[in-house]
């Protein structure tokens, strides 16, 4: 880009690539004018691990067990658009109740997901009591991931074909306790986060983004649907047991950080809502939960999922040996990220650090932020100075309301 | 012990730090702190900058660009330090150990102190895994 | 379903080589490199389509791009696909027409050695900066060392 020329005369503010509390580690440069932020770089890699490399060198099986560990927050998401697009490429359906579990376990995840992220984004307005609070209500869904697979994270329930392990009768009034309590929980959550002043301040009309900037950028998911792009591949394109159930797609007009809460929110009440139907659904009942697949023919198959955070693409491409010749994973953040450009381009430094967490990408900066004159390379602003901006901010917006 | 070793032993300072992992183990770490293991009642903080921290805990299998910055963040640590590889991935490489992105394993770039396997480890884990280590400096 | 087949060849009917449909929901075009622009233009801008991904695969006689469209209102994914030299991969960027696109034709860049001609900022964006040049690893041969 020749603005390069020009930014050399702008301050440099560059955050990450590691940053104290949380997440991956991830690099943008800020380029600011005063407090005004005018244009913004993004680099990666720092968590690049060759996973779509390495997956040419597992079998189909074994491909499952890889591509849960791209995220650990959405470790279900990745298996089940994979297990989507060997299916897709076989053309099998996959036995009913085994449907039912692959719903439950993906609806489990987008809450322990979202309550995950509202905490992390109270944490980033330093209103620390939701991040504990929120996340104190995370660890039940937890405990029942446990009860389930027997793991907190990384499931290992997807297989292609099937799920790998079955719900328990038994277990089944257990998660319907934990949901029962879960729901209340989240309603009061909702009802104090959506009516706190001092949020609506700080998160209303910040990093809009419109209908034009989510179609320029492909962005997908909540981010989408804060815009007012009513969009979500459960509905679309259906998979699971999602068209066998009654839910809703949660959308919002504003397209600013606190429609993304509220979008975020309402979800979680469809999730409890699609669980405890397929609950119902298998509850009592026995069933074959794995279908059989002797080998993979040659062809290519193209799987999608939503996941917490929008749509979860893989592309994969069989030559008719066991392992996958090609296989193309596209997580949601990678559309989802770079719509910075158009939302945090023209805002002020403090609101940078949430506009950023509002795609739910993951990663807390704002400690890291250090303020260099790019032509003196001397340091202006530290982070206790940050903070008290921040601060003045809040008070002056809490007097204006 | 020294004095050193006695000042290091009361209130553990915790700085985080992120080589190219699945952040499922950032995210147990962080769980740490929240209600239900609260080990902020052991005088445990997460900090905001390596300069403060007495604990650096790694997780992730370091990759080629992360290098750097992990030998940077770790000469930045106030020693002693005890550098702890949380994760299959820090302790061994794990199943990226064949990739082209392969850094570490974390031992191969800063000398490691504490090994919790687990994929992700259980908070519970990391806790025995710190409380061990505090009694083997006696 | 239909009407996306129909829609597709009455709009880009010229320049479509070779039309797949692997089931519903997924249908696949075949075009010259040459007119992945126009392509493009006509169904991202003029039709709507929501731009997914980019994959690029290597053969043994060529290089090869996926470019993935959804249309959501009907939930089918069409993929356009384009074959480039094996020697000298090299196709038009459509950094111009989708914004978005930039960041996956870096990563083909760097990763496949695919040269996007026209792309603004054609630099290192997973890898290291100093990374070895001509060493591609999502190239098969680069696997086989």
């Amino acid at each position: 880009m020749n603005n390069k020329q020009q930014n050399t005369k702008k301050v440099v503010v560059p955050i990450g690539p590691y940053h104290p509390l949380l997440e991956e580690p991830e690099f943008f440069a800020l380029y600011c004018e005063g407090e005004k932020v005018v244009d913004v770089e993004w680099q990666a890699g720092y968590n690049h691990r060759g996973i779509e490399k390495l997956s040419e060198s597992k079998h189909w099986d074994q491909v499952t067990f890889l591509v849960e560990r791209i995220c650990g927050i959405c470790s279900t998401s990745h298996p089940f658009a994979y297990c989507n697009s060997v299916e897709d490429l076989l053309g099998i359906t996959v036995p009913e109740r085994a449907r039912y579990i692959r719903s439950i376990i993906g609806e489990l995840e987008r809450l322990h997901s979202h309550l995950l992220w509202v905490g992390l984004a109270g944490h980033f307005l330093g209103y620390n009591t939701v991040f504990m609070w929120a996340w104190k209500y995370r660890e039940p869904v937890l405990d029942i991931f446990e009860i389930i697979s027997g793991n907190r994270n990384h499931y290992a329930m997807f297989k292609v074909g099937g799920v790998r392990r079955d719900i328990e009768n038994e277990d089944i009034p257990k998660i319907r306790k934990v949901l029962g309590e879960l729901k209340g929980q989240i309603e009061m959550l909702t009802g104090a986060v959506l009516d706190d002043p001092v949020l609506a301040a700080r998160l209303k009309g910040v990093g809009v983004l419109t209908k034009e900037h989510i179609k320029n950028f492909g962005a997908v998911g909540p981010v989408a649907r804060a815009s007012g792009v009513d969009i979500d591949v459960r509905r679309d394109d259906p998979y699971a047991a999602y068209p066998l159930v009654e839910w809703k797609v949660i959308t919002t007009e504003n397209g600013d950080v606190f429609d993304k809460a509220v979008v975020r929110l309402l979800e979680c009440f469809e999730s409890i809502k699609i669980i405890s139907q397929c609950l119902d659904a298998i509850e009592g009942k026995k069933g074959e939960i794995q279908g059989e697949i002797r080998e993979v023919p040659p062809g290519e198959g193209i799987g999608r999922h939503e996941a917490p955070r929008g749509e979860c693409f893989h592309y994969i491409r069989s030559d008719g040996t066991n392992r996958p010749v090609r296989h193309k994973i596209r997580a949601p953040s990678y559309v989802n990220i770079p719509t910075f450009k158009a939302s945090c381009i023209g805002q002020t430094i403090a609101d940078v650090a949430i506009i950023l967490a509002g795609v739910d990408p993951c990663y807390c900066c704002t400690e890291r932020v250090a303020i260099y004159d790019a032509e003196k390379k001397k340091k202006l602003y530290d982070f206790k100075y940050l903070v008290e901006k921040s601060k003045e901010k809040t008070e002056k917006i809490r007097k204006e309301i | 012990m020294n004095l050193k070793t006695k000042a290091l032993k009361k209130s553990l300072w915790v700085y985080h730090m992120s080589g190219g992992s699945c952040n499922n183990c950032d995210i147990e770490i962080l769980d740490c702190l929240t209600p239900k293991f609260d080990i902020e009642r052991f005088g445990m903080v997460l900090v905001g900058s390596p300069r403060h921290a007495d604990v650096l805990l790694c997780t992730g299998i370091v990759n080629k660009k992360c290098v750097e910055r992990v030998k940077e963040v770790y000469k930045q640590t106030a020693k002693p330090c005890v550098v702890v590889a949380i994760g299959s991935c820090a302790c061994s490489g794990g199943m990226f150990r064949d990739g082209y992105q392969m850094g570490g394993p974390l031992d191969t770039i800063i000398p490691v102190d504490v090994y919790i396997p687990g994929c992700p480890p259980k908070p519970e884990a990391m806790i025995a895994g710190i409380v061990k280590f505090l009694e083997k400096l006696k | 379903m239909k009407e996306i087949i129909e829609l597709l060849k009455e709009n880009l009917g010229n320049i479509i080589k070779d039309i797949k449909v692997h089931n519903d929901k997924r249908i696949y075009l075949t075009i010259e490199k040459e007119d992945i622009k126009s392509c493009t233009k006509i169904i991202f801008k003029d039709r709507n389509a929501r731009y997914i991904i980019a994959s690029g695969i290597e053969n043994f006689d060529s290089f090869e791009i996926l470019y993935h469209f959804g249309f959501d209102k009907s939930g089918t994914i069409v993929s356009i696909r384009t074959y480039l030299d094996k020697e000298k991969p090299e196709i038009e960027s459509l950094t111009d027409i989708i914004p978005g696109i930039s960041y996956i034709e870096r990563e083909m860049w760097e990763l496949l050695g695919i040269n996007f001609t026209g792309h603004p900022e054609l630099k290192h964006f997973l890898l290291r900066d100093d990374w070895e040049k001509g060493n591609y690893p999502l190239r098969k041969e680069t696997y086989e060392q």
